[in-house]
């Protein structure tokens, strides 16, 4: 078996010099041993989710009177309970998958998180929630400081991003994790075949090797090249997956799908990047019809996550896995329009998501009392938004703490633990 | 594919237009580069005709469904503008549309899932000559003022149907506001993030409340369209107070008027924004990192003297972007090959160097998605991120496995071309280096491509030969990380 070893290049960049053969029967074994590696799948819904449409507060009049047509009624929703401050709760109609997960205590919902004067911006607030750092977005995202916390030598196949493009959450100083969107069509091609087409193939292994070392644009370049090559074997094996429940024919479903795959092939892959984007519902937001815009992102989601939920359950692999949603805001509570073009502004709090096989479920946090009371402590700018009450970066802490078993303070730059957040 | 032209020419054709042809290279190259740079920029003495062009022998192809249909279907809407960056006299204004687009950022998927396929390729890439409504599209609006007046465009963006489908402007109305075009023409059309306030963002969407989109015309009918219309009674007449200037002397609000005139509101508010002084700081930054470099922070003195000409000019592109091809920062030799190529510039100008007959850009569609880069389909409204981030793996892999599929088509081209070189490798080798320019490479590097055109035998230049290691070759140096750089 051949080694991964990492260099260092000026400018932090990393590369990565030798091939890593697809070991497929040690992780295997390891697991027949008992070993587990714990999973993080970062699910961010893009846009700006309306969590208020998603964990419904169904009892609240004020929910009723300030969304006339974005409202759902108290008889559909999905009742989930009541949380600490004795708010009934329910799931979106359309999220039946996630009741049923919920129902078996393996989904945490965190309500009102965010942080002191909420971007409103989705390019801020992405930058903001993708670095844990309200005040200054440059440099790595959180995750990607945790791939650089990991000890060397880290395989270039640590991290799988599922889109094409490099999320921020992921950017990383020394760790280039690559976007695998179609493991299918994740191939080196050659205009010749045969001897001819080798021959190219480890021409370009060989120079993607190389460090320019006085260039690091290049030089970072040269790494997204080289863990290409590197991972093209572990990516195959993947794309050859059989999941043991059907995925529904969404890109979020394929997207999961791979990610339980790079599982179950046991290639060594430790984080995940999903998305889902069209939250961004300004206009006919349509809560309540079956083919609404937001009706369909929360079966989406519901379908492709039990599907999810099933498959690693299947095979063993829930338990080692954890699922954490992000949003850039919130939205606002009141409704923009009449009628069927009704959608809602960009807000501030909203709510997030925690699903795993260890997740201590239930709801965490309260949620807001949607009065138009000026001095309601639970919204902010004249009531018009959610006011947070648990710091996003709360959360992001219990994770690392208490999943990855790294330091949240090291990693997040200072204290956010709250023990009040149980949920792993 | 010889080179007749210095590299000062080569950066130019890069930057300004999307490489060059040995053709362009030598009508270029004869002239002095201060006539280069009037010549991309006075396009307008140049006939428009690259459309004639379109399916003609001696072009790239395009490949139809049926009739090609660029006003009514997006795929073939995005092979007219690939067509257009690769073969058109005017390469400039192709490159500074493609700034707009980024800039203006529409997505052609909200528009079709709102308004339906055929009319949403029709309200992003109709030309008027071509619409039996005389509809222009939002990008043939940007083409058609690519170096304009910044004040026009914006206005122009304001009442466009794709925008007022993309930002729902088209649900603004006096009773319920819509702040998503309000809050986007401050953050990101103008005067960027951090200069403008929450309450900037209310008042602006009660100045553009009322900038409908009603469909006129009679149903079944094919001009009937969605037309801009300012919509008095949907909008709010009170006044609007911001935190920035609204008005020469001073005044930071905009007065409360009759519904009638109330379309003014929204015109006062363009003519703030164009003149305020931070959109003209955004634009230059801008313009930096897309024409001059990436790899450095803006020089303060590059982005005052832009803004400054900017402002002096009012708001007129064409002067400021000759100022940016006149300035130092642009000829420094540190901006040469300084900047990451987008996906478009990458796939435009390999095959400008590789070779086009026989090649259709509908096979460039897919290999563009899979470098992120979808014409019409930028990620949201604040367009693709650029720089590093078009290097994901999966992404530099979609790049290698362009070239490989351009060379393979062009396999018996490249062999013909350097059959006169075929006694040696070496010199089979140096002609590519040449033809297919990138910043220096480590000698290593140049050692392991010379090693490729000998590694399955020795070198004998025959016909088989050429045509598995001319097509190799040039894959592997398309492939490159350093042939990703313009």
């Amino acid at each position: 078996m051949q080694i991964t070893r990492r260099q260092f290049v000026k400018g932090g960049v990393a590369a990565f010099t030798i091939t890593y053969a697809a070991p497929d029967f040690l992780s295997d074994l390891a697991r027949a041993q008992g070993a587990h590696a714990r999973n993080l799948v970062v699910l961010q819904l893009s846009g700006g989710n309306d969590s208020l449409s998603m964990l419904i507060p169904y009892n609240d009049s004020f929910y009723h009177s300030r969304r006339p047509s974005l409202a759902v009624p108290a008889g559909n929703v999905l009742q989930i309970g009541t949380d600490s401050s004795k708010v009934a709760l329910g799931l979106h109609p359309g999220l039946t998958g996630l009741k049923e997960i919920f129902d078996r205590g393996r989904i945490a919902f965190v309500q009102r998180t965010g942080y002191e004067n909420q971007s409103r911006s989705h390019f801020d607030g992405t930058d903001i929630w993708s670095t844990a750092n309200p005040k200054n977005t440059q440099g790595p995202g959180w995750v990607g400081r945790y791939l650089d916390s990991l000890p060397s030598p880290v395989d270039p196949l640590v991290g799988w991003n599922t889109t094409g493009n490099s999320p921020h959450v992921l950017q990383s100083a020394h760790v280039s994790v690559p976007a695998i969107s179609n493991p299918a069509t994740y191939s080196f091609l050659s205009p010749n075949t045969g001897a001819e087409a080798a021959a190219e193939q480890a021409t370009a292994l060989r120079i993607n090797t190389h460090v320019p070392v006085d260039r690091p644009e290049v030089a970072f370049v040269y790494g997204s090249a080289q863990a290409a090559m590197a991972t093209l074997d572990r990516v195959r094996a993947v794309s050859l997956y059989a999941p043991s429940a059907p995925y529904p024919n969404t890109p979020l479903g394929s997207a999961l799908k791979a990610v339980a795959g790079a599982m179950a092939k046991g290639i060594g892959t430790r984080v995940f990047y999903v998305t889902i984007g069209g939250f961004d519902t300004h206009s006919a937001q349509n809560v309540n019809a079956t083919n609404g815009a937001y009706y369909s992102l929360m079966t989406t989601i519901s379908g492709a996550l039990l599907a999810f939920y099933t498959d690693l359950k299947n095979q063993g692999l829930f338990e080692d896995t954890l699922l954490v949603t992000f949003s850039e805001f919130g939205r606002r509570i009141s409704e923009n329009g009449v009628g069927n073009t009704s959608g809602t502004d960009h807000g501030a709090a909203s709510a997030m998501m925690v699903m795993g096989g260890k997740v201590t479920g239930g709801l965490y946090g309260t949620a807001p009392v949607l009065n138009t009371d000026l001095k309601n402590p639970t919204l902010e700018n004249n009531a018009n938004d959610v006011h947070y009450e648990t710091d996003f970066r709360s959360v992001y802490a219990r994770i690392i703490d208490g999943w990855l078993g790294a330091d949240s303070q090291t990693l997040l730059g200072g204290d956010f633990r709250k023990a009040s957040l149980t949920f792993i | 594919m010889a080179r007749h032209s210095d590299r000062q020419i080569e950066h130019l054709l890069r930057r300004a237009g999307f490489g060059a042809t040995p053709d362009e290279l030598s009508f270029y190259g004869e002239m002095s580069i201060a006539d280069a740079v009037d010549t991309l920029i006075e396009y307008d003495r140049i006939p428009d005709d690259v459309d004639a062009k379109i399916a003609k022998p001696g072009y790239v192809g395009v490949t139809a469904r049926g009739q090609f249909m660029p006003w009514a279907n997006i795929a073939d809407a995005r092979q007219r503008w690939l067509f257009r960056m690769m073969h058109s006299e005017r390469p400039l204004q192709e490159k500074m549309t493609l700034f707009w687009h980024n800039h203006f950022a529409t997505g052609y998927t909200k528009v079709q899932g709102d308004l339906g396929g055929t009319e949403g390729a029709r309200y992003m890439a109709a030309k008027a000559s071509e619409d039996p409504a005389g509809v222009r599209g939002q990008l043939e609006m940007l083409r058609d003022n690519a170096l304009g007046n910044f004040r026009d465009i914006l206005l122009n963006i304001a009442k466009d149907t794709a925008m007022l489908v993309w930002l729902d402007g088209r649900t603004n109305t006096k009773l319920k506001p819509q702040e998503n075009f309000g809050r986007e023409i401050m953050e990101l059309f103008t005067v960027g993030v951090g200069n403008y306030t929450e309450p900037d963002v209310y008042a602006a969407a009660r100045v553009f409340s009322g900038w409908n989109l009603p469909r006129v015309g009679a149903t079944g009918d094919p001009a009937q369209h969605y037309e801009f219309a300012y919509l008095a009674n949907q909008h709010d007449t009170s006044e609007k107070t911001f935190s920035f200037q609204m008005y020469s002397n001073g005044s930071k609000t905009i007065p409360a008027r009759s519904a009638a005139n109330g379309m003014q509101d929204g015109i006062d508010f363009i003519n703030a924004l164009a003149g305020n002084p931070n959109t003209a700081r955004y634009l230059a930054t801008k313009l930096y990192r897309f024409f001059v470099s990436e790899l450095t922070d803006p020089d303060p003195a590059f982005v005052s003297r832009i803004a400054s000409v900017y402002l002096s000019s009012g708001y007129d592109m064409k002067q400021v972007v000759r100022e940016v091809f006149l300035s130092s920062q642009f000829w420094a030799t540190s901006a040469y090959f300084a900047r990451y190529s987008w996906p478009v510039e990458f796939v435009v100008r390999a095959m400008k160097d590789i070779g086009w007959v026989g090649f259709t850009v509908n096979d460039a569609l897919p290999a563009l998605a899979n470098m992120g880069q979808v014409l019409y389909e930028p990620p949201d409204v604040s367009g693709w991120d650029a720089g590093r981030t078009w290097f994901s793996t999966g992404a530099m892999l979609a790049r290698m496995n362009f070239a490989s599929s351009l060379a393979s088509n062009q396999k018996f081209n490249l062999a013909r071309t350097v059959k006169p070189l075929a006694a040696t490798s070496d010199s089979v080798l140096s002609y590519f280096l040449n033809a297919l320019a990138t910043p220096t490479l480590d000698s290593s590097v140049i050692a392991e491509l010379g090693n490729y055109l000998r590694a399955t035998g020795a070198w004998t230049g025959s016909d088989a030969q050429l045509q598995a290691k001319a097509a190799g070759l040039v894959h592997l140096i398309a492939g490159l990380p350093e042939y990703q750089f313009v």
